[in-house]
């Protein structure tokens, strides 16, 4: 087999712990290296990906047809009510509009998608070319807005112009606009907002639950099966809470600013930090003793339920090896203290977003041997998936076929899972949907386990 | 009813640059390449992926704002540079987008100045030669997803078709059909004894077998020297019936090298197969084989044990052009009423041709529509009631909501497994159609019938 080296350009990209001493010090929220066939996807995908729950708000995509086609009700982000977010809007641009600009479109358009759907507010997305032949979308948006009587938000989300992670950021910016213009009558002293939790499979509402079932208010949640109205008045709240390392931090820290709301850090994935989650929590409303009470009671409930049931995996579980690449580094924490619980250890951990501080933590908590990656793509993925002998791969919808290729077991804990995986109950799922992948049968077909030839 | 007109509401087309990646992928030793952002690729990637359920790589020239104010230049060549070491490809498949092709980069310039680095001394990427890079326009304001992937074509023999003694060899671009489709074509052919150049040919890279280290490249797809001799060939056949010359390979070959052209509908349905048999019979001189002729014998028996459960059934049928007019004229020779044949796209031609292949068009109540989106399908179907909708994976929404039985064909089928491994062409596709349409009738009919019989 050949061996397969990393780009130059992207060896600071890619670290393997082995305690030679050598400074660790990735490179990332950069770029990705041309021609690399990163993982990634644009600014666009980042403020789509956020506001994509707001399920009564009206999506439009500014731009040629393609970006609208392909997020097309592409997440497992559900709502309890509404589901305008499930359809498709575009003004697909035709030369012509390129030429002579798509102002004029952009405007009919909402107008009449407006009147059609009567949704509560509209986020336009500015796509590449709209950042090119000059339209004023603001000056759209504003007028529209006057005319309607609606928030008409532009999101300014061209592709080019940064990464990923950027796109969170005009999503937040998007958001943040929209804070602030409700009435807060009648929310509680102890309340939240949910930040960062997309609803996936309906992992918002096990979440929020929990927190209701602790005796703390949620507001909002921002954005999984979320509601403008909701989002207008979580100024209101006395907490945000956030999940997902990178893409809404962004707003809790521009909320702490203006309205002075403080905000945790939390992960809902596996028993560990799905608990500290609930603690932190009561922690902050520490003047109310009843909440800690009740989370106490809440957290051993569902790990003495699950606790049992989990251990039935481990014996099959116990030294398989996983790879984890996810988008959010904040992620790969919990998934490797998850595995962990079941005996599994973790041979590469990557993300496409992680920051330093991301990274540091990683290495930190990762075995001697463990790869670390930011910005990968399928090369150096498959690479080191067969090298460190991995069994199963974590990922999303473009790692899955690189799994099963190389005949290694696969979750998705991406955008497009249909199994909620937060939660205790969520551990539960994500356990057996591994075991389910790694136990399979059909991998001693596989070449790399000789494939019975 | 819909009232917003402006907007394109659930798009019934994509972009022209996936048209063009899923062609590169056809052939051998290829990496398809967007010159544009990375969600570009990426997004393509994705789609095609949730199809195929193969890996799909498709480098990106990543633009940043620097590239997009000061052109394309730098980070063109860097990525190909930088795909050349990872992939070690024979040939680039590049593909431009809206935004390189809004800033105005001229492709073709960027890839001179790229060889006369080479020239000029600069190290080879591993010191093997340059790879054929194919450039192939393909703005997303343009057109939809089946343009991209006919530009693609037609750039790759525009670039490697060469002169020479005339052979006898057959050219034959399919257009955009499944790996399954491909392999049956490829069967076909090699049954007829026909030496042939199928273009392209993404029957193993999209469809293939498992690994045992990772293929950069994946194995399979037309080898360039074929591509070469298609210039050389005695005749192309292109299954199409709105393509325009212009925008065609086999028109391409036909102009510069006197290649006959032989243009004809998807061949679905007996009468649509039969006049490509006919064509392979007097091309190769050869009589139908037996197996085919078997194959049309029970396909004629399965017409006749399933006509009473389809006839004057009302569809609407959905799709690229090509697909919508063959599929149309199939479902005329069965009895059933396309109550609408619908596209997002829109070549201009599509009733036009519907009208010569079915002369009782619109005798027939048979409305047919380009430049549509499922909002407008779906406010059709609702007036149309029709029995059943034809179709790719994404009409799934309006069947689900207005409770119409749901037949998927063509791509993408991302909510059904094994797109990729559907038939849809000749007498063993039709008879796979067939067999689908007429027990999606019988299910719906056993499903909602108060008795359940046990048999039809």
């Amino acid at each position: 087999m050949e061996k397969i080296g990393i780009l130059e350009g992207r060896q600071k990209q890619v670290y393997e712990k082995n305690g030679d001493g050598k400074e660790f010090d990735i490179k990332c929220e950069t770029t990705s290296l041309s021609g690399s066939v990163s993982q990634r996807a644009c600014v666009f995908c980042g403020s789509r990906v956020v506001l994509y729950p707001v399920a009564d708000a009206l999506h439009v995509v500014h731009g040629p047809i393609g970006c609208a086609a392909y997020t097309w009700d592409i997440r497992g982000a559900v709502s309890s009510g509404p589901e305008l977010h499930r359809l498709s809007f575009s003004t697909d641009l035709k030369e012509m509009d390129v030429i002579y600009g798509g102002e004029k479109k952009l405007h009919q358009s909402l107008t009449e998608l407006i009147a059609e759907y009567q949704p509560k507010a509209a986020f336009i997305y500015s796509t590449c070319i709209i950042g090119l032949i000059g339209d004023d979308i603001d000056a759209v948006c504003k007028k529209v807005s006057q005319e309607t009587g609606i928030p008409v938000l532009p999101v300014h989300s061209e592709g080019f112009k940064g990464t990923k992670k950027d796109g969170y950021k005009a999503a937040c910016d998007a958001l943040l606009k929209l804070v602030g213009t409700g009435s807060t009558e009648g929310i509680g002293k102890y309340s939240i907002n949910i930040l960062g939790e997309f609803n996936l499979a309906g992992e918002a509402w096990i979440i929020r639950k929990y927190y209701e079932e602790m005796g703390i208010e949620v507001v909002a949640t921002m954005t999984g099966d979320g509601r403008v109205d909701d989002i207008r008045r979580s100024h209101g709240a006395s907490l945000n809470i956030v999940q997902c390392s990178g893409s809404m931090v962004k707003l809790a820290k521009m909320m702490e600013e203006k309205y002075g709301i403080p905000y945790l850090r939390v992960s809902y994935f596996g028993i560990e930090d799905m608990s500290k989650a609930l603690y932190d929590a009561a922690k902050h409303f520490s003047d109310n003793p009843a909440i800690m009470q009740a989370a106490k009671q809440l957290v051993s409930r569902e790990v003495s339920e699950l606790y049992p049931r989990l251990q039935q995996f481990r014996k099959a579980l116990e030294g398989k090896k996983a790879a984890i690449y996810v988008g959010g580094a904040f992620k790969a924490f919990s998934l490797i203290k998850a595995l962990s619980s079941v005996g599994m250890s973790v041979v590469l951990a990557g993300s496409q977003t992680g920051d330093k501080d991301d990274y540091n933590g990683l290495k930190e908590m990762c075995d001697e041997g463990t790869v670390i990656v930011d910005d990968s793509n399928p090369v150096e993925l498959s690479k080191f998936v067969l090298e460190k002998q991995a069994d199963l791969l974590i990922g999303g919808v473009k790692e899955r076929p690189i799994a099963y290729k190389l005949g290694i077991g696969f979750c998705d804990h991406n955008h497009e899972r249909k199994i909620p995986l937060a939660g205790f109950v969520g551990m539960y799922n994500f356990i057996q949907e591994v075991y389910n992948s790694v136990m399979s049968p059909v991998w001693q077909f596989a070449p790399r386990k000789g494939g019975l030839s | 009813m819909k009232t917003a007109k402006t907007a394109t509401q659930n798009a019934c087309k994509l972009c022209n640059p996936l048209g063009a990646c899923l062609a590169f992928r056809g052939i051998e030793k290829c990496v398809p390449f967007l010159h544009g952002s990375q969600g570009c690729a990426t997004y393509i990637r994705r789609y095609l992926i949730s199809h195929f359920k193969e890996p799909i790589d498709i480098a990106s020239s990543n633009f940043n704002e620097d590239t997009a104010v000061f052109g394309g230049s730098h980070n063109l060549k860097l990525g190909l540079k930088n795909v050349t070491r990872q992939y070690k490809p024979e040939v680039i498949g590049l593909a431009t987008t809206c935004l390189s092709e809004t800033i105005g980069d001229d492709v073709d310039m960027i890839l001179k100045e790229y060889v006369r680095l080479f020239d000029n001394g600069e190290p080879l990427p591993d010191g093997k030669p340059l790879p054929i890079m194919i450039h192939a326009s393909t703005p997303s304001y343009q057109g939809s997803h089946i343009d991209g992937f006919h530009a693609a074509m037609k750039a790759t023999v525009k670039q490697l078709a060469a002169e020479g003694p005339k052979k006898n060899l057959l050219n034959l671009f399919p257009n955009m059909v499944s790996p399954a489709d491909l392999r049956h074509l490829k069967e076909i052919l090699k049954d007829f004894s026909i030496p042939f150049v199928l273009l392209p040919d993404y029957s193993q890279t999209l469809d293939g077998g498992p690994w045992a280290e990772y293929h950069r490249i994946p194995e399979g797809g037309t080898p360039v020297k074929a591509i070469r001799e298609t210039g050389m060939a005695s005749g192309s056949i292109e299954f199409s019936s709105v393509l325009d010359d212009e925008k065609s390979a086999a028109g391409y070959l036909e102009k510069t090298f006197d290649v006959a052209r032989y243009t004809m509908p998807l061949p679905i349905g007996i009468k649509q197969s039969d006049a490509f048999f006919g064509l392979l019979e007097k091309l190769s001189e050869k009589p139908l084989p037996e197996k085919y002729e078997d194959e049309r014998r029970r396909l004629v028996d399965a017409y006749a044990d399933g006509h009473k459960y389809i006839f004057d059934k009302k569809a609407i049928v959905y799709g690229e052009e090509d697909l919508v007019v063959a599929m149309t004229a199939f479902l005329r020779e069965i009895g059933i009423v396309p109550v609408l044949c619908a596209s997002g796209g829109k070549s201009g031609m599509l009733k036009k041709r519907l009208k010569e292949l079915i002369p009782d068009c619109e005798e027939a109540g048979i409305k047919i529509r380009d430049g549509v989106d499922f909002v407008d399908i779906e406010d059709e179907a609702r007036l149309l009631k029709p029995d059943m909708l034809i179709g790719n994976s994404k009409g799934y929404t309006m069947s689900r909501k207005n409770n119409i039985p749901f037949i998927r064909i063509g791509f993408p089928i991302h909510d059904r497994f094994g797109g990729q491994r559907l038939h849809h062409l000749c007498y063993r596709g039709t008879q796979e159609l067939f067999d689908r349409i007429v027990n999606t009738v019988i299910a719906e009919k056993q499903g909602s019938s108060p008795i359940g019989y046990t048999y039809m």
